[in-house]
């Protein structure tokens, strides 16, 4: 057999070998350390609910115990705040993707005057810091005499989820194919049965990502709720609030719930989009 | 499912129909009569106005002027879902979270009909077009030709006074398209219902429709048969359009009752068929030689064919036909067609041949570059 003259990159000395190693594995690392970044403070949330703090704050590990999840609703303040949240939740993200699903279907399909106007007023409490839209609403409040509490806290939330459902429902019908509609009425069902029976369906999937975005969001709306509120104690407020006093391990509880709840939501409804397509 | 008696009455006519979308003149003053039974077809290049027609039809555009009548009555501004005629998409348009089955019922369900009757029609239906079997699968789960058959199912099972094609064949590769072309055929002579098919595929069209309308910037140049559109075509953009033609200008020297003589610019003269038309001495015509009609020759023939010298430029075997490129002493480029057995020794490129035919094969057209007449619909 002859000797075949292999070229130089080919023979590898130990330093090329490890170059050659380390730049194969090197974009698995760096996503193994950006994950570790981004859930190390949720672990610790997780970790710390399973704590047994001795004094008022749930900072130091003392030791494992099981109580704060045999008891997560002992602390009164604590419960009421996440049923206010909740209830605020389910209010706003009704409202929000009912009307925000609405706007979208205009948008995509009409043409009419103020169409870029709606467009840009849509988009922009996305873009506003909020801390602005949290002193604003609160001037319009107090200017129209409007009593601050769960009112204006869902009129807040409803007012910024309607944004991100447009957004995410505006997506999801840019791909959608519109001569199904015009099959549906060739074939005999008017513009309400076209509807409930061809696009609404195929839109449902947007339309569920869209209320899961914005019942997330509101759970977690601290700035803009803080303005808002007046007496009323959402469960940021109070995790805010207690900050100071005391920090029982009972609201590392409700976070891993929340945390639990919303990843197992996402993941069902996956499965769902998963096996019907 | 009895096929029905072709009549001579119109299932749909559009009266001077007009469409315009702002200033843009989509479709211009279109009269159409199509019969029970008939296989029809809109022909023409994109943006000659078929499909604006086809869907005034369907519903989905409404006339600017003129009326669309279904059955004797008026629907021009009857919404699509009010009439009973059904639509073969372009892309098929099948509803992608419903199954085979759902899809097919869809329009039986929207006029509440009986379960059982449903099952019936549905099932009957997945026979005629060769998909039994296929209820629970979803579209996503066929092939480009399988689902054309679900939507040609889904239309036809509401047994629609017409049924309305948009170029349905247009995704599908050559092989499957020519089956499919015979099979839809098949299907419309079974089913009898009138079929009113848009294509920009001229051979498709021939080799499908009853009669055919050729469109051109929104109206109609010429409406017949198929034969007759080949053979007699109307006008220098029919003659252009359908199949291959030389179109070659000349004088009309003299004429009697059946055939002219030609002067051509060249020189020579030549013979042509006059059809009974009148041609005067001295007008410019526009002589239409279809290539596969052609004979070579590379003697002078005698005088009861017409002729034409030539130069070839080129013979390209094609397998069932060879097929000449020419050029005549006036520069102009000419196609015949020929099977090989009929190649004359002696014609191979650079050779000066005749070109030859007989004068029944020679059509005239007067070359006037204004539009055509409209031709009345055959008996």
């Amino acid at each position: 057999m002859n000797a075949v003259a292999l070229p130089r990159a080919h023979r590898a000395n130990p330093l090329q070998r490890l170059w050659r190693w380390s730049a194969r594995y090197a974009i698995n690392a760096y996503g193994a350390l950006a994950l570790i970044y981004l859930f190390l403070p949720i672990g610790v949330m997780i970790l710390f609910s399973f704590n047994a703090p001795r004094g008022k704050f749930n900072y130091v590990w003392q030791g494992f115990s099981l109580d704060a999840w045999l008891e997560p609703f002992k602390i009164r303040a604590l419960s009421d705040a996440m049923a206010l949240s909740l209830q605020i939740a389910f209010i706003s993200t009704l409202a929000a993707t009912l009307l925000g699903t609405l706007i979208a279907l205009a948008l995509v399909r009409h043409r009419f005057r103020g169409r870029a106007a709606t467009n840009l007023l849509i988009v922009l409490p996305l873009t506003t810091p909020e801390i602005v839209l949290g002193s604003s609403l609160l001037t319009l409040f107090l200017n129209a005499g409007v009593p601050l509490g769960l009112p204006t806290i869902v009129i807040a939330h409803i007012m910024f989820n309607i944004s991100y459902v447009v957004v995410t429902v505006k997506a999801r019908l840019s791909g959608f194919d519109w001569t199904l509609e015009e099959a549906a009425m060739d074939l005999g069902a008017n513009e309400w049965r076209t509807f409930w029976k061809v696009t609404f369906p195929l839109i449902l999937p947007g339309i569920v990502a869209a209320a899961l975005l914005a019942f997330a969001l509101s759970i977690d709306d601290f700035i803009i709720t803080l303005f808002v509120s007046g007496q009323q104690v959402t469960f940021p407020k109070y995790v805010w609030g207690a900050a100071r006093v005391s920090v029982p391990p009972q609201i590392n509880v409700m976070g891993t719930l929340i945390l639990v709840t919303t990843v197992s939501l996402i993941g069902i409804s996956s499965m769902l989009g998963r096996r019907r397509a | 499912m009895a096929p029905s008696q072709r009549s001579s009455e119109a299932v749909i006519a559009l009266e001077r129909v007009t469409k315009r979308f702002g200033k843009f003149l989509a479709v211009d003053d279109v009269n159409l009569s199509i019969r029970q039974g008939e296989f029809f077809s809109l022909l023409g290049s994109s943006g000659c106005g078929k499909t604006t027609t086809l869907r005034m039809i369907a519903g989905f555009e409404s006339p600017s002027e003129g009326r669309v009548m279904l059955e004797g009555q008026d629907v021009s501004n009857v919404p699509a879902y009010r009439r009973n005629v059904n639509m073969v998409f372009q892309h098929y348009a099948l509803f992608p979270h419903m199954n085979v089955f759902d899809n097919i019922a869809f329009g039986l369900r929207n006029k509440r009909l009986p379960v059982a009757q449903i099952r019936e029609r549905v099932l009957g239906m997945l026979d005629v077009v060769h998909m039994e079997g296929y209820e629970k699968r979803k579209p996503n789960e066929l092939s480009g030709g399988q689902q054309q058959r679900v939507a040609l199912a889904r239309a036809l099972v509401n047994f629609p006074s017409a049924l309305l094609l948009d170029e349905p064949l247009g995704a599908l590769d050559l092989k499957l398209r020519r089956a499919m072309q015979l099979e839809l055929k098949k299907i419309q002579r079974e089913v009898g219902i009138t079929f009113i098919y848009v294509t920009h595929d001229q051979e498709e069209a021939l080799t499908m429709s009853d009669r055919i309308a050729v469109m051109n910037e929104g109206h109609v140049e010429q409406l017949a048969s198929p034969e007759e559109i080949y053979d007699h075509p109307s006008s220098r953009f029919v003659a252009e359009f359908i199949g291959m033609a030389n179109l070659i200008s000349a004088t009309v020297a003299q004429t009697n009752g059946t055939a002219a003589t030609l002067q051509l610019p060249a020189g020579g003269r030549t013979l042509a068929n006059t059809d009974g038309r009148t041609f005067r001495s001295g007008e410019d015509v526009l002589l239409i030689l279809r290539p596969e009609r052609l004979n070579l020759c590379t003697q002078e023939p005698n005088g009861n064919l017409g002729c034409l010298k030539a130069s070839v430029v080129d013979c390209v075997f094609q397998g069932s036909v060879v097929r000449f490129a020419l050029r005549s002493p006036a520069g102009q480029d000419l196609v015949v067609m020929l099977p090989p057995q009929q190649r004359p020794a002696g014609a191979e490129a650079g050779s000066q041949v005749w070109i030859t035919w007989e004068p029944q094969y020679g059509y005239l057209l007067n070359n006037d570059p204004s539009r055509a007449q409209e031709i009345a619909p055959q008996p």
